[in-house]
C-alpha cells in the first residue's frame, strides 16, 4: 500500500491487524457435493475461483455440466422420495440444530474463507455472514416441528426438490437462507453458489456431512450461469433464485407454463430518506452502512440518498468527512471497512456506470484513500447533482457509489423514492414516528429500515416487491416458498 | 292482445366505473347453453384494457386508502346488491351454464356467501398475514401485507359466476384493483355484478369488468407493464404458459389453480406483499 499523507490521516493510522489466510484450510482442489459424497464433474472439467483482492487463484472447483446437475437433481429426488420425506418434523429439527452450531464451531474459518474467496472485509464476514448464517438454520430448525402451526393450513406439505441459486455477494448468508427453510418445511436441495464464489457452500457441504444429514438431501453444484441454466431446466418442483432483475425474468419466462413454484430476489434501487429533523451523526453513520457496506454488493443497498432541501449541505459535507475515513484495502485486516470488489467484470459494471454518472453532468467526489496496486478496487464514491433521469439513479451499481438527490415535502420524497421499476428496500431518517410511518405506507418496498439500514435478522421476512422479486426469506413468512400451499 | 314484447339488455363493459360499449364499438353475440341468442355483448379492444388499467391504478389508491373496516363494508354492500338481484342472477347462470333452475340459485346463494366471507377478511388479513417479528436486536419490527397493486384477472370459462366472485373478491379485499376479463362464452353473470358494484359504494376503477374474445385481449392485460398479479383461472395450460411468459417480462406474480370453494388463504396470500419495518428502539 503506498503511504497515507501525514497530515490529514495520521490520527487514522493503525498498525495492520491481519487475520491469517491459513485459518481458511485452503485446499487446491473442491468437488461439487452429490449424493452425500464429494465427487469430480462427469467431464472432468474446473474452473479456477480467485482472490479478488490479489487476483490470485485460491483453489480450483469442479463446473457442473447437465449431466452433474441431473445426477444432482436425481440424487436429491431419491433422498426426498426414500428418506427425507419419512424424516420426522422433530428429527429434521434436529439436523438443523447440528448444523446450526457445526457453523458456530467452524466460524472462523468459514469467515476467513469467505473473506478470501468474496474480499468482503473479514469485520463483516465474522460479524455479520457467518454469525447470521447460524441464527438461520438456528431459527428455521425450531419450524421444523411446527409447521401446522404456521398459519398455512393443519397439514402443509414440502413441495420435493428445490433447486436453488445464490449470488456472490454473501456466499454463506445466501446459502443458508435458501437451505435452512427448505429443509425445515421438508424440501431436499440442490444448491447452485455462485461462479466467483463457490468455496464455503463447499465446506457448509462438509458440514452436512458431519451433521450426518442424509446422502442427497443437499447437494452442491458449482459452475457458471450455464450449471444454474442446466438447473432451472431440470425437473426441480421449486426454483428459488437470488440475484440480478434480468437474470431473475429469464428464468421466470423458462418457468412459465411449468408447475415448478418459483420465488425471486432480485435487483433494488434503495432510497435513504433523510429528513431534516433526524439525528445527523446517526445519518452520517446510517449513510455508510446503507451504501458501503460489503462494498455495496447489497440488492437492498441505500444506493439512492434523498436528503431534504434544508439540510442538504451539512449531510453532505459530513458525509464526505466520513467517507474520505473509511479505509479500504486487505479484506483480512480487522481495521478494514471497505473490501475488494468481486471479481474484474463487477469493477467493469462499476466503472461503466460511473463514467456515465459524469457523462450525464453528476458531479463525482471519490474518497482520495489510497488503494492496493494488484486486486480489484473502487474507492467509495458520491455523485451529487443527480437527476432521477441519470442511469446512475436508476441502473443498479452494485458497488459502493451512492446518488444524491434532494428534496422538500414528504410527498416529493415518496414519489422520487417510487420513482424506479425495484422495490426491496427503503430506509427513513426522522425523531417524528408520525411522519417515519406515513412515509414508510406509501413506499413500494418489501423492507423499510426507520432510523437504522441493513439489518437483518432470520425472524424477519425479506423480499421484494415489483422487479425486485416476489416471495420472502425469514421469519414465518419464508416458509411459504417452501411449502404446498 | 298481443304479447308484451320485452325489452332486452345491452350488457356493456364496466371501466373506471362507467359503463361504455367498447371503444372500438364491436360486440359478439352470446350464446345459452343450448346455443340459442342471449344477448349482443360489448367485445372489449387492447385500447379497452390500457383504459381499464389506467382506472385501476389511479382507483387502486383511494381504495386502499380507506379503513379496512370501511372496504369490508363495501364489500358486503356488493353482496347486498347481489342478494337483491338474486333471481336475476340465477336466470342468467342457469342460461349460461345449462343448469337447473334449482342448482343456479344454489351457485348464486354460494358466490353471494363468498363476498360475505371475502367482506369479513377486510380488516383481519392484516393480523393473519401479518405481525410483529422477535428480532435479535433494539428495533419494533413488524411485518404488514400490502396490496400487490393492480390485479389482471382471466375468469374462469366454466364458472360464470362463482368462480369469478372468487377471483376477483379476494384481492379486492386485501386492497388490490382488479380488472378481469369476463368467460368468454358465458360473461353475463359477470356483468351484472360489475353493475351492482357500481352501486356499491366501490370506488370507480377498483373492479373493471371487460367482457370480449379471450384471446385477444388477455395477452395485453397479462403484458402490461402496470399489472402487478396476475389470475390465469380462465387459462388452458398453453395458453396460461404463453401469458405467463408476457408476464414474466415485468416480474408480475402469476396465480394458477386456486379452487373457488377452498376455505384456504391461497387467494387471499397471492396478491398480498409482505412490507416489513425495522424502527430503532431508544430513549
Amino acid at each position: 500500500m503506498e503511504e497515507r499523507p501525514a497530515s490529514t490521516l495520521s490520527a487514522l493510522e493503525y498498525d495492520p491487524a491481519p487475520e491469517s489466510a491459513a485459518i481458511a484450510r485452503l485446499r487446491e482442489s473442491y468437488g461439487l457435493f452429490i449424493g452425500g459424497a464429494f465427487v469430480e464433474a462427469a467431464d472432468g472439467a474446473t474452473f479456477e475461483t480467485l482472490n479478488p483482492a490479489t487476483e490470485e487463484p485460491l483453489a480450483r472447483v469442479a463446473q457442473a455440466g447437465e449431466a452433474d446437475v441431473a445426477a444432482a437433481v436425481a440424487a436429491a429426488r431419491r433422498a426426498y422420495d426414500k428418506v427425507w420425506r419419512k424424516t420426522t418434523g422433530p428429527q429434521r429439527s434436529k439436523y438443523l440444530f447440528r448444523i446450526a452450531r457445526l457453523i458456530q464451531e467452524r466460524s472462523r474459518e468459514l469467515a476467513v474463507l469467505e473473506s478470501l474467496d468474496n474480499g468482503k472485509p473479514i469485520r463483516e464476514s465474522r460479524d455479520i455472514d457467518v454469525p447470521l448464517a447460524a441464527a438461520h438454520f438456528f431459527y428455521y430448525a425450531g419450524w421444523a416441528d411446527k409447521l401446522e402451526h404456521a398459519g398455512f393450513g393443519p397439514d402443509p406439505r414440502p413441495l420435493g426438490v428445490a433447486g436453488q441459486i445464490i449470488p456472490w455477494n454473501f456466499p454463506l448468508l445466501m446459502a443458508a437462507w435458501k437451505l435452512a427453510p427448505a429443509l425445515a418445511a421438508g424440501n431436499t436441495c440442490v444448491l447452485k453458489p455462485a461462479e466467483t464464489t463457490p468455496l464455503s457452500a463447499l465446506v457448509l457441504a462438509e458440514i452436512l456431512q458431519q451433521a450426518e444429514l442424509p446422502d442427497g438431501v443437499v447437494n452442491v453444484v458449482t459452475g457458471d450461469g450455464s450449471t444454474g441454466a442446466a438447473l432451472v431446466a431440470s425437473p426441480v418442483d421449486k426454483v428459488a433464485f437470488t440475484g440480478s432483475t434480468e437474470v431473475g425474468k429469464v428464468i421466470q419466462r423458462r418457468l412459465a407454463g411449468r408447475p415448478t413454484r418459483l420465488t425471486l430476489e432480485l435487483g433494488g434501487k434503495g432510497a435513504n430518506i433523510v429528513f431534516d429533523d433526524a439525528p445527523m451523526d446517526e445519518v452520517v453513520e446510517g449513510i455508510v452502512d446503507g451504501i458501503f457496506f460489503n462494498q455495496g454488493h447489497v440488492c437492498c443497498a441505500g444506493s439512492r440518498l434523498l436528503v431534504q432541501e434544508s439540510v442538504a449541505e451539512e449531510v453532505l459535507h459530513r458525509l464526505r468527512r466520513r467517507v474520505d475515513q473509511l479505509r479500504v484495502g486487505d479484506p483480512l485486516d480487522k481495521n478494514t471497512d471497505v473490501g475488494a470488489i468481486n471479481s474484474a467484470a463487477q469493477l467493469e459494471k462499476i466503472r461503466e456506470l460511473t463514467a456515465w454518472g459524469e457523462r450525464e453532468g453528476a458531479t463525482r467526489y471519490s474518497s482520495p484513500c489510497p488503494l492496493p496496486e494488484r486486486g480489484y478496487w473502487f474507492a467509495p464514491t458520491v455523485f451529487t447533482d443527480v437527476a432521477q433521469t441519470h442511469r446512475i439513479a436508476r441502473e443498479e451499481v452494485f458497488g459502493p457509489v451512492l446518488s444524491v438527490l434532494t428534496f422538500r415535502t414528504p410527498e416529493e420524497a415518496v414519489a422520487k423514492a417510487n420513482n424506479t421499476t425495484y422495490g426491496l428496500a427503503c430506509g427513513v431518517w426522522s425523531e417524528k414516528g408520525s411522519r417515519t410511518l406515513w412515509v414508510a405506507e406509501r413506499l413500494r418496498a418489501g423492507v423499510v429500515w426507520a432510523n437504522t439500514y441493513n439489518r437483518f435478522d432470520p425472524a424477519s421476512p425479506f423480499g421484494g416487491v415489483r422487479e425486485s422479486g416476489f416471495g420472502r426469506e425469514g421469519g414465518r413468512h419464508g416458509l411459504e416458498a417452501y411449502l404446498d400451499v | 292482445m298481443s304479447e308484451r314484447l320485452d325489452v332486452r339488455k345491452t350488457y356493456k363493459l364496466l371501466v373506471g366505473g362507467a359503463f361504455p360499449r367498447s371503444e372500438s364499438g364491436r360486440s359478439y353475440e352470446v350464446l345459452d347453453a343450448k346455443g340459442r341468442f342471449l344477448a349482443n355483448v360489448a367485445q372489449a379492444s387492447r385500447k379497452d384494457v390500457r383504459d381499464a388499467v389506467v382506472a385501476a391504478r389511479s382507483a387502486q389508491r383511494a381504495w386502499w386508502s380507506l379503513t379496512p373496516y370501511n372496504r369490508g363494508q363495501v364489500l358486503y354492500r356488493l353482496a347486498e346488491m347481489a342478494e337483491a338481484r338474486a333471481g336475476e342472477l340465477a336466470e342468467q347462470v342457469g342460461r349460461a351454464e345449462g343448469i337447473r333452475a334449482a342448482e343456479a340459485r344454489a351457485t348464486v346463494a354460494r358466490s353471494i356467501d363468498r363476498l360475505v366471507w371475502y367482506a369479513g377478511w377486510c380488516d383481519k388479513v392484516a393480523q393473519v398475514l401479518g405481525g410483529q417479528n422477535p428480532v435479535a436486536g433494539p428495533y419494533f419490527n413488524f411485518s404488514v401485507p400490502v396490496p400487490s397493486g393492480v390485479v389482471g384477472v382471466l375468469a374462469d370459462q366454466a364458472s360464470s359466476l362463482e368462480a369469478f366472485v372468487d377471483a376477483v373478491a379476494a384481492p379486492l379485499a386485501t386492497g388490490n384493483a382488479v380488472v378481469a376479463l369476463a368467460s368468454e362464452a358465458r360473461p353475463i353473470p359477470a356483468a351484472l355484478l360489475g353493475e351492482m358494484s357500481a352501486t356499491s359504494d366501490l370506488v370507480p376503477g377498483a373492479l373493471n369488468v371487460l367482457t370480449g374474445r379471450t384471446g385477444e385481449v388477455a395477452p395485453v392485460l397479462a403484458s402490461h407493464e402496470d399489472v402487478d398479479g396476475l389470475d390465469l383461472a380462465g387459462a388452458d395450460d398453453g395458453f396460461a404458459g404463453e401469458l405467463a411468459a408476457l408476464a414474466a417480462e415485468t416480474v408480475t406474480r402469476v396465480l394458477r389453480g386456486a379452487d373457488p370453494q377452498d376455505r384456504g388463504l391461497k387467494r387471499l396470500r397471492a396478491f398480498v406483499e409482505t412490507s416489513t419495518v425495522w424502527h430503532t428502539i431508544g430513549q
